[in-house]
This record gives C-alpha cells, structure tokens and sequence, in this order.
C-alpha cells in the first residue's frame, strides 16, 4: 500500500478515535437517545395505526420496518456526525486542533464522516434486531447491508456538512425544522409512494431518505430494487461530501 | 540571529473592518516574543494568521521559513498553540487529549506513550492524567492545554493570553512553566494584556494597536525611551497627570516645585503600561 495512502488512513482514524472514545464513556446514551424515536414510532404506526392494515401484500409491520431503519439510520448518523462537531467548531472550538494538525481535509472529512456511520449501524441495528423479531417476513440481504451501509454514509456527511455550515444553534434548528423534520414524515418511511400525484412524488424524490426507503424496502422485501434510487442515493453522498470538502477549504488556510 | 516568526506587510481585512494592517514582526529563535495590546488590537487574528487558522488578505508570514498560506503543511509541523479559551476535548481525559494530539502528529505507540509521561511531570499533572478534563481547575486546564500543545516538541509556541482569567498564584506558576520552555529552546510568541506577565518574561515586547506595530523593544528598552521613573500629580482633586523622568534626581526636582495645588503624589517606577497610554492613549485591556 503506498505511504501516502497508510498516512491517510492512519489520519482517518486518529480522527475517529476521539470520537470513539466519547462513544465509549456514552454509549449507554448514546444508544438509548438514538432508539427512543424509532422505536416510538414502530409503536405508534406499527401496532397503533397499522395493525390489521396489508399493504402490497405484505403486513404494514413489515412495510414500515425498513423506513423505520432507514430514518435511524437518517437521525444517528447525521446527528452522531453533525451535533458534536458543530458543538466542538462553534462552542468548544477544538475544532480548529484539527486545522492547526499536519492532517489532510480529505481525511478529516471521512473521519468525522466514519462515527455517524458507526452510530448509525449501531442504533439500526439494534432496530433490526427488533424488526427481525417481531415480522418474520423482512430480511437481511447482502443488497440490504450495503444499502443500509451507503444510507449511513449519505446521512452522515450531510450531518458533517451541516455541522461545517451552520454558525449557531439556530441554523442548526432550522436546518432540522425545514428540512430534516419533513424529510422524516415525507419520504415514504410510514407510506407508499405510488398513492401520490407525480408533482408530490417528483418533489419527495428530492429527499435522500425517499431512496434509502424505497433501496431498504425492496431488499428487505425481496421487492425488484430499485437500482435509479440506489444511484440517486449515491450522487447525494458525493454532493454532500463534496459540500463537505468545500467548506473545509474555505475555513482553512 | 535566526528570525522564527516574520511577517511582510500582513493584512488581515473582515469586510471593511482592518484588524491586521501591514504588520511587519521579526522574531528570534529562542527568544519569549511578547506581544501587547489592548482587547480588539488584533493579537488574536494575528496568531491566528501564522497558525494556519486564518488566510491573511495580503502580506506574507513565515514560520520557521515557511510561508502560512503556501506551506501551510510544514508550518502546522513546528508549530504548538495555546489558545486563549479552553481548546481541549473536555469529555476526555487529560492523557487521551494528549494522545490525540500526537496521534495528529503522527507520534508512534511507543514514543506517544512516553512523551505522555515526560510532559505530565513535566507540568506535576500525572495524577490528574486520568480526570477528565471538565472536572480540572482553570489552572489545571491551562497546564494540560501547554503540555497536549508540546506533544510533537514544536520549535515555536504560540500563547494567547494563557494566563486570562487565572487566580495570582496559578500564573506564576504558568509563568515558571513558560519560562521553563524556554529555558528548554523552545521560541514563545505570547499575546497579553497583563503588563506585568510581558514584563517577567518577555526578552522583546512589540506594542500592537489597531493592528499596527506602534513599537518594539526590550521591556527595560522601552521605559527608558520613555522615562524609568514615573510622577502621578492629582490636580484640582479630578485628573491625574503622569510626568515621566529618567531618574529619581530629576522626579524629585520637579516634584520640590509643583504648585501648590497638586496635591497627592506618587513617585514610582515606570512600566510597560506607562509606555502603552503615552503611546496610544489608551489603557492596556481597555476596548
């Protein structure tokens, strides 16, 4: 493997090991903060509203399991990346310890980026555990690891990017109230897409969580996948990376 | 002698707000670089400038021979900073911030493990190496913030104001500490407002106001240029007049043929803070 490329993987996870350090002394919270909404909402739409409802053949249980992990996957990771280094860059400013250290921006990207991937496999799947208990018609594929895997990385760089962009607390509630909140109900997490007009579709087709939805449902369901969502979720995790690279450049000399 | 700081002409401008302008500083190698002035005179853009933090408008600087903008990589190297807030992870503890920084700097399993132990005696913080740094002391914090700073054994470190805000005691502690790196080889460029810390450890003090370097000198330098002995007079009970003499001799004469209306008088030494009004008009630490 060539120097430059053992340096770059060595500075990833100089990176990530802070921040696993402050998952290790919380991780009790951590894990238990992460499963509360999920888990609410299982209850709620799952058993509550949803009992006795099929929907595509399918219980609405087993419907809704793979939205309910794709919007875990959507919260921790983008919270488990964005919240503390927005914390740690506006508050804390130990931020800048990083931008004053001989490390690359690529590499504190992917490495502020790689602990929203850990707590959001962590938290799904710990859902999964439960979905996989309580329907027995949902499944782990290998297509609905590397789905879930390419979820967390998505919602973690936008979480990054955010974290990078805003300049207060209140950037960072309005970001979650404008776009995060709507995304959560909207994106066919807790219904199917094929009920609403085209319009509505096209503009929910702008929401990553929509083809995490629809990419998790269909491996897990066993459904034909939906390899343009798959494709549409990958093109957001380039842009939010490269947003991510963008803002690191200019906050740094 | 080796210059280890120098800037050409720096320019730092946010909007139409000019908070470096065209500074030109030399600093030796090995020397406590003291750089004073007032809250808002651009000491803080400055540090920011030559570490890395901040792109400067126009001008250069170099660090240890390395430009700030085009070499960033090689200055982030040599260079170690305290800044002025609290600039620690405070949910770890003192020793894994320490090991982060070395991880940063690339510093091997074995040689991070040592220097740990090195440095936290060096500063008598191994028994709080294991605390987490929320629970230490202001002082305690200070001293964690200098030695996770040393960990790579920068050629040059930058202090901002390292003593705000710490109790009489902690900070002549800190100024041991300081003065112990520099003992060490270590170049210092300490930002303050505290005359008294430029004087104690400065070798060369550079007065800085609204971003200009206003003067240069031995803290000693200075006060002579100015007068080392200085006269307060209260006139009329409402303003105090300064009057500043080269010796005692000549305070002492112009005291014998004051007014009778001038009423208390203090003949003291002058210092730093003397020189800074005179210079400026303006109280060091004032806005």
């Amino acid at each position: 493997m060539p120097t430059s490329m053992v340096n770059a993987l060595s500075d990833i996870y100089s990176v990530l090991w802070v921040d696993l350090r402050f998952l290790r002394r919380h991780w009790l919270r951590t894990l238990a903060t992460s499963l509360v909404n999920p888990i609410l909402y299982l209850v709620a739409f799952g058993y509550g509203l949803g009992s006795g409802i099929s929907f595509d053949g399918y219980s609405y249980l087993a419907f809704v399991m793979p939205g309910i992990i794709a919007l875990t996957a959507m919260s921790s990771s983008y919270g488990g990346a964005g919240l503390k280094l927005h914390v740690d860059r506006l508050f804390y400013k130990c931020f800048d310890e990083y931008l004053m250290s001989p490390i690359s921006l690529f590499s504190l990207a992917i490495g502020k980026t790689l602990i929203g991937v850990v707590r959001g496999l962590i938290s799904t799947v710990a859902i999964l555990a439960i979905g996989v208990v309580i329907s027995n018609e949902m499944m782990v594929t290998p297509l609905f690891v590397i789905v879930l895997v390419t979820s967390c990385f998505v919602f973690s760089f936008l979480g990054v990017l955010v974290g990078l962009w805003a300049k207060s607390h209140q950037d960072l509630g309005t970001f979650s109230t404008l776009v995060i909140l709507p995304m959560t109900f909207l994106s066919g997490t807790f219904f199917s897409l094929s009920q609403l007009p085209e319009a509505v579709k096209a503009v929910l087709y702008m929401f990553p969580l929509t083809h995490s939805s629809q990419c998790l449902r269909a491996a897990a369901l066993n459904q034909p996948f939906p390899w343009m969502s798959f494709a549409a979720l990958l093109c957001f995790g380039l842009a939010f990376f490269a947003g991510c690279m963008w803002l690191l450049k200019r906050t740094s000399v | 002698m080796k210059d280890v700081i120098v800037t050409e002409k720096l320019t730092k401008k946010y909007g139409n707000v000019t908070a470096i302008d065209c500074l030109d500083l030399k600093v030796h190698a090995g020397e406590i670089y003291g750089f004073l002035g007032p809250n808002g005179a651009g000491k803080t853009t400055t540090i920011r400038v030559l570490t890395t933090l901040t792109k400067p408008t126009s001008g250069r600087a170099l660090v240890n021979g390395f430009d700030v903008v085009n070499e960033s990589d090689a200055v982030k190297k040599v260079i170690g900073v305290v800044q002025q807030h609290v600039s620690l992870d405070r949910d770890l503890t003192v020793r894994e911030n320490m090991e982060f920084r070395a991880r940063l700097h690339h510093l091997g399993s074995s040689e991070r493990k040592k220097r740990i132990a090195e440095l936290l005696d060096y500063v008598e913080l191994t028994e709080e190496a294991d605390r987490q740094v929320d629970t230490l002391s202001g002082g305690m914090k200070k001293r964690a913030m200098i030695v996770s700073s040393l960990m790579h054994s920068p050629k040059v470190l930058f202090l901002d104001e390292p003593t705000v805000g710490l109790d009489a005691q902690t900070r002549r502690r800190l100024w041991d500490l300081i003065r112990r790196l520099h003992l060490d080889g270590t170049t210092i460029f300490l930002t303050t407002h505290y005359i008294e810390e430029a004087e104690a450890l400065c070798q060369r003090v550079g007065i800085i106001d609204q971003g200009r370097l206003i003067d240069l000198g031995e803290p000693l330098e200075l006060r002579q240029r100015l007068g080392l002995v200085t006269v307060e007079t209260l006139v009329n009970n409402k303003e105090t007049h300064y009057q500043y003499f080269a010796d005692r001799a000549a305070a002492t004469s112009y005291v014998q043929n004051l007014p009778p209306e001038a009423k208390t008088v203090i003949i003291r030494d002058s210092n730093l803070e003397d020189v800074f009004v005179e210079l400026t008009g303006r109280k060091v630490g004032a806005d």
